[in-house]
């Protein structure tokens, strides 16, 4: 696709990117911190497969007539980096637990306000 | 007619990103991400990635959630309002996206068939696959066979998870029938599940099975197979679903599929071959690489799908601490 709607792709991913972004730095709730990581991982998984795309290709599966696949590298790479993602999703939940169950709390402000406390 | 599917998926993913911002119950926030992530597996099927939007689906808007809701449950579903004006954030935010923008400029365009990602080696693994490998699922004979070490890598890096998790948040088994009080009266949900366990299962196996020749493989008939437990631990109650699949026997299956994705290498390597090097398995080369592709697959299903119901377990088996601030 030409003319400025063929980067219409990579300005959404940016806005979702930043988005998730925002939330991690600006937001000092901890689940909320996460929440934010997994938008910002998932904008990068859509930047990667809008890149993988080629015009009027189909899904990289081998089939007789057809003769334009896209790109099957950064399917792969990113089919694991979603599995990735689950474990940094899973250990992260599993930290906020704990310091929930230390400080009472999850909220960031909070825990900085106790650490200086003590 | 793509791409005006593609334009109002994106759009609609901008929103759910929006809203996340803007919502204060976490419970609210853990639903609206889960619609953001299958919002995006669905983008990738229109994308032509549907081995990427099964393990999305599976993954992002499944596990994860669970594990939100869970997390939520044991600490707190009310966000405190921010103690700084968030202008400074606000700030580095625009900048950085703004030099992103610039940076997309001279981005191939979308679709371009002459970008440079797809003139590297993408077009060998697309020519080579049929004959050197034998099966039609390029993104399965890529990920299994041509670049194996790193799915053993992630593999690795999976079951370091579970480890970890286990490390941080512990397992304690409960007596039976203690939680099930609440849950006598989910009649519609017991006979669903009851009626969906089996099925689940088989699907995961299809998936397993056929990964080599449609979308799927095993790190997705993993997660399917772990949400079939799931399924089951939500309408019957964490007990009985334990009784169900034991958990020593859980710890052995995460370690027993990343050993058997090992052996598999040692065993190409005995045989004659490289670590990993499936041509060496059967007479034929091809056959080889079949049976390779297939050994792995199960290992790395068995592991993902052991490490993702530990993950569970551990955060659903703990009790809420008292008392918020």
């Amino acid at each position: 696709m030409q003319g400025p709607l063929g980067l219409y792709n990579y300005w959404i991913v940016i806005v979702l990117m930043m988005t998730g972004f925002y939330i991690v730095i600006a937001r000092p709730n901890l689940i909320k911190k996460i929440v934010g990581l997994f938008v910002f991982q998932t904008s990068v998984f859509i930047f990667f497969i809008t890149m993988a795309k080629v015009e009027d290709g189909t899904a990289p599966i081998i089939q007789e007539g057809v003769n334009l696949y896209s790109n099957p590298l950064p399917h792969v790479l990113i089919l694991t980096a979603i599995v990735v993602s689950l474990a940094t999703t899973a250990l992260g939940l599993a930290l906020v637990v704990r310091i929930r169950e230390s400080y009472g709390t999850i909220n960031e402000d909070d825990i900085h306000v106790q650490d200086e406390a003590s | 007619m793509e791409h005006l599917i593609n334009i109002v998926l994106l759009g609609l993913l901008m929103l759910a990103g929006f809203a996340i911002v803007r919502t204060k119950s976490l419970l609210a926030v853990a639903m609206l991400t889960s619609i953001y992530s299958l919002l995006s597996a669905s983008l990738f099927v229109v994308l032509d990635a549907v081995d990427v939007a099964l393990t999305e689906a599976a993954i992002g808007a499944g596990i994860s959630t669970i594990l939100m809701l869970a997390a939520i449950a044991l600490t707190s579903d009310e966000e405190k309002a921010p103690r700084h004006t968030p202008l400074l954030p606000l700030f580095v935010v625009i900048a950085t996206g703004a030099a992103l923008i610039y940076g997309t400029l001279d981005m191939p365009r979308f679709g371009d068939p002459a970008a440079p990602a797809h003139r590297h080696v993408a077009p060998t693994y697309l020519q080579d696959t049929p004959t050197a490998i034998g099966i039609p699922n390029v993104v399965t004979s890529v990920l299994a066979s041509y670049r194996s070490y790193d799915t053993l890598g992630e593999v690795t890096v999976i079951f370091t998870a579970g480890t970890g998790v286990l490390a941080l948040l512990g397992f304690r088994p409960r007596r039976r029938n203690t939680e099930d009080t609440g849950r006598k009266k989910l009649v519609i949900l017991r006979v669903v599940a009851k009626l969906f366990f089996p099925l689940i299962l088989l699907f995961a196996l299809y998936v397993l099975f056929h990964g080599d020749y449609g979308p799927g493989g095993g790190f997705q008939a993993g997660v399917i197979f772990a949400t079939g437990f799931i399924l089951y631990a939500l309408a019957f109650g964490l007990s009985n679903s334990q009784q169900l699949i034991p958990h020593q026997l859980l710890y052995v299956m995460a370690a027993a599929g990343v050993l058997i994705y090992g052996l598999v290498g040692i065993a190409s390597m005995l045989l004659g071959g490289k670590f990993l090097e499936y041509q060496v398995l059967a007479n034929d080369p091809v056959t080889g690489q079949h049976v390779g592709i297939l050994l792995i697959e199960t290992g790395v299903a068995i592991t993902v799908a052991a490490v993702v119901l530990i993950i569970y377990y551990g955060f659903v088996s703990r009790r809420p601490a008292p008392g918020d601030i």
